[in-house]
């Protein structure tokens, strides 16, 4: 019973981190976005005339999306046009399933001593599992944009579906040099084998260990979070608003929701694969312990509560970098963005692959 | 609801169950409301035509209805991102129609508003175009840029938009107080928001795949279709009227006419921003020559035309946008012909996305640099 | 109704779990899959009952840019967007191969990266071939 309330508590942290995540993103958006144009940003909504620099704008679109009228267009396909938006929305959170935000809690003594990993389910296949549910959203979007009906829409699944097609393929073989170096895909021993210590004093990150595999990695991962530059599905000049042109109230609401936990999640995983998960440098089981300094010894929650704080400053840093892309580039052509997909991208995750498993195969 | 049909537009298909796209008239990219209705195959474009009229106002009609002076106005609706060029065009050929004398000073300050008007014309299209081609940051640089211009054009003639800025025989009222410093303090910063621009555009990649060999127009087809403004010299020929048969003091001015080879979206991106640098000289040049004096001349209560006909032309930011008058002698004109070159030059826009793909419409479409409400009159 | 009992019996979905060979820790995933769907459906279903429902035949038509619709939007298709599915099918699933191979690389060593080196020679050669077919290219 005790397992099953600690499972049930993790996912109420992380749907509560997740749902409470995205809608304050949307307000990181148009703040940040803001900024950088030079602009001032929300600042209207309120309540009794606070407005705590526009952060109640999330909640009045919440409320809006909620109370506004939800129209099926005529020709649309009346099962799955109301299913598309669940198929976008949910595979993202299933996804953080798998990925572990911090150490290991500990409680009580020897015979009794509970053990609390922080990840929801430490699974063997653990990316696979990410890569297998990822996939699924393709069909959020390609079935939104086919059963609405409407030309825009349908070229607009289109695209998404070749587009995340494309970028998978080389998103699973550019990660495949960091399984090969850390000799599991089980996303928990990943993030432990990155606390390790190259020399003594490089933190054994998968940055330092494969920077070409995170570039093409992170590329990857806008792609398939559908941002810019590669937000063609959606492009607004191009297709209005592409698949999810014909939805509204909280349909819509549903794929805009999942977009952004979509970029929790790609935040999440780059941080987990590349930039040494919840791992603090230097940061052992027993507390903090740099080269040539005495060991600063801390009990082991309070580590796991500081990895978990790590987790989510490294998670919400690679956001904040994501979605600034946003705001700084053009968009690609639809050719352009294949092309960079099968003739850049993939060639260079194979060699990438083939150069990482022959320095391994040198170096033992 | 009626189901649509393409009506007289495209040659019909080869087969049935085309993919027809009506792109526009409520469309984000087509800058109004222009209908372009498209073929496609997947995402290439077979065919494309345009439909236009959304917008038509009649003002042809309008003119020949009212007496010279107070059509002024109604011209601020024609390219109303570029009004004071409107303003400007009809006022000189009402001028030389009627034969008044306009002073120095009411001449320079012209230019200087006109030169103005390029600047806010060309930053609404640099933003409009970045934006359509997916860089939403620069579209509010440029605005904000452009706010500070309009802010002159109301510090001297009281309004942003839809400006009326000029009257028959010169000017409505002398430069307001402070109203040089604030164009010479505008005039100070605009280089350096340029150089952002070309910082985030001239040489990023992306940019420059969308936008190289997209819409290629070739220097005869521009002479053929009667292209003119930043389109014709994006492909190689240096016709500016403001050389070819200057007016106001366009003559005394020392400025280049930047010409690119190429004639792609590319060219003619080029083209507009050395534009917006050479507007930056012939306002440096007509602030320091300013002469002082009467800002209008004489112009008598009762404007009575001779009886002919006169065809005026001036270099509007979009090309060669002219009047032509014919006057049978009364106080209103008899016929009245707008040239605009919007509207010539979109009629080139099946030339110029030939075999492309979706999103190189939006590009060409921003690169024409179209206003409807000159398209339509 | 049993069977919907039986579902929130989390013990017994554990075991099921078990008897079904998997590990114990896909409950997690699992209640995390079913926690997630309801949470997508919980939203709709309260905007079902809070927004007002006027249609109307101009606002249920398809949104051409303000105009009538021209033919549908269940036309066929231009082939290449399948053409790029298939690319996909090819090399995800060949790819697929490589992640045990990727795990126990460190075991099979030189065996392995020969043998490895054969199979992406040949996943290769289908890519060079698919490259100059222009397979890869949108343009045609």
């Amino acid at each position: 019973m005790l397992d099953l309330l600690i499972v049930l508590g993790k996912i109420a942290i992380l749907v509560g981190c997740l749902l409470g995540g995205a809608a304050f993103l949307t307000w990181v958006e148009r703040k940040q976005s803001a900024a950088m144009q030079d602009r001032i940003g929300p600042n209207r909504a309120d309540i009794f005339g606070f407005t705590l620099w526009g952060l109640f704008h999330p909640i009045a679109d919440g409320i809006k999306m909620l109370v506004k009228e939800d129209l099926r267009p005529r020709f649309a396909d009346p099962y799955i046009f109301p299913i598309a938006p669940l198929l976008a929305f949910f595979p993202a959170m299933v996804a953080f399933a798998v990925i572990p935000w911090g150490g290991t809690l500990k409680f009580g003594a020897e015979p009794d001593l509970l053990l609390i990993p922080l990840q929801l389910a430490d699974l063997n296949v653990g990316i696979l599992f990410i890569f297998a549910v990822a996939s699924i959203s393709v069909y959020g979007v390609i079935l939104g944009g086919w059963s609405s009906a409407n030309k825009w829409s349908l070229l607009g699944g289109m695209r998404g579906a070749s587009q995340m097609l494309s970028y998978e393929v080389s998103m699973g073989l550019s990660a495949m040099g960091i399984f090969m170096i850390y000799e599991t895909m089980s996303l928990a021993k990943i993030a432990q084998a990155q606390g390790d210590l190259f020399f003594g004093f490089i933190p054994a990150w998968g940055i330092v260990l494969q920077p070409a595999a995170f570039v093409l990695f992170m590329v990857a991962a806008i792609a398939e979070t559908k941002r810019v530059p590669f937000d063609l599905p959606e492009s607004e000049s191009e297709l209005i608003a592409g698949y999810f042109l014909e939805y509204s109230g909280m349909k819509f609401g549903l794929f805009f929701m999942g977009e952004f936990i979509e970029i929790i999640v790609a935040g999440s995983i780059i941080t987990t694969l590349f930039l040494g998960s919840y791992q603090i440098p230097y940061l052992g089981p027993e507390g903090l312990q740099i080269p040539g300094l005495e060991l600063w010894a801390m009990g082991p929650n309070f580590i796991a509560i500081l990895q978990c704080m790590a987790f989510l400053v490294k998670t919400a840093a690679m956001v904040f970098l994501l979605q600034s892309i946003r705001w700084t580039l053009p968009r690609f052509r639809y050719d352009q963005l294949m092309k960079l997909g099968w003739k850049v991208l993939f060639p260079l995750a194979i060699a990438n692959l083939l150069v990482t498993a022959i320095l391994c195969l040198l170096l033992t | 609801m009626e189901t649509g049909t393409v009506g007289a537009f495209l040659e019909p298909g080869e087969k049935e169950g085309d993919f027809i796209l009506n792109m526009g008239p409520q469309h984000p990219a087509t800058h109004g409301v222009l209908r372009v209705i498209l073929r496609t195959e997947g995402e290439n474009v077979v065919d494309c035509d345009s439909d236009i009229g959304y917008l038509h106002r009649g003002q042809e009609k309008t003119a020949e209805n009212l007496p010279y002076v107070e059509f002024t106005p109604y011209t601020d609706r024609l390219d109303y991102i570029a009004a004071p060029a409107m303003n400007l065009t009809w006022v000189e050929a009402c001028e030389r129609l009627l034969q008044l004398e306009v002073p120095e000073r009411a001449k320079y300050i012209r230019v200087i508003i006109a030169e103005l008007t390029r600047l806010a014309s060309h930053l609404l299209w640099l933003g409009t175009h970045a934006m359509d081609i997916g860089a939403l940051t620069l579209f509010l640089y440029c605005f904000r840029e452009r706010e500070m211009v309009l802010d002159l054009f109301e510090g001297f003639g009281g309004a942003r938009l839809t400006t009326h800025i000029f009257r028959v025989g010169g000017l409505p009222n002398d430069l307001p107080k402070g109203w040089l410093e604030d164009l010479e303090a505008f005039l100070d910063l605009f280089p350096s928001r340029l150089s952002d621009y070309h910082k985030l555009l001239t040489k990023n990649r992306i940019w420059l795949r969308r936008t190289k060999g997209i819409g290629v127009v070739t220097a005869d087809e521009c002479v053929d279709w009667g292209l003119s403004g930043p389109l014709i010299r994006g492909s190689g020929i240096a016709l500016d009227l403001r050389r070819k048969q200057p007016y106001e003091i366009y003559d005394r001015l020392d400025f280049d006419i930047p010409t690119q080879e190429e004639g792609d979206v590319y060219a003619r991106y080029l083209v507009r921003m050395e534009e917006m640098n050479q507007s930056l000289r012939i306002l440096r040049q007509c602030v320091d020559q300013l002469p002082s004096g009467p800002f209008i001349g004489k112009v008598p209560k009762r404007l009575k035309a001779p009886k002919g006909e006169l065809y005026h032309a001036t270099e509007s930011p979009r090309g060669e946008f002219g009047f032509y008058i014919y006057s049978d002698g009364g106080t209103q004109p008899a016929r009245v012909k707008i040239r605009a070159p919007s509207f010539i030059n979109l009629q080139a826009l099946p030339v110029l996305i030939r075999g492309a793909l979706l999103a190189d419409v939006v590009a060409v479409i921003g690169s024409i640099d179209i206003v409807l409400g000159e398209v339509d009159r | 109704m049993e069977f919907i009992k039986t579902l929130f019996n989390f013990p017994q979905v554990h075991e099921w779990l078990g008897q079904a060979g998997y590990p114990a820790v896909y409950l997690g995933a699992l209640a995390g899959a079913v926690l997630a769907l309801l949470i997508a459906a919980v939203p709709i279903l309260m905007s079902v009952c809070l927004s007002p429902s006027r249609p109307s035949a101009a606002k249920k038509a398809a949104y051409e840019c303000g105009v009538p619709p021209v033919g549908t939007a269940r036309e066929k298709q231009m082939v290449r967007f399948y053409v790029v599915a298939i690319l996909f099918v090819l090399f995800d699933v060949e790819t697929a191969f490589l992640f045990p191979w990727a795990v126990a690389y460190d075991m099979l060593g030189l065996f392995g990266l020969i043998e490895m080196g054969l199979f992406l020679a040949i996943l290769i050669f289908g890519y060079v071939y698919a490259w100059k077919k222009e397979a890869l290219d949108w343009v045609y």
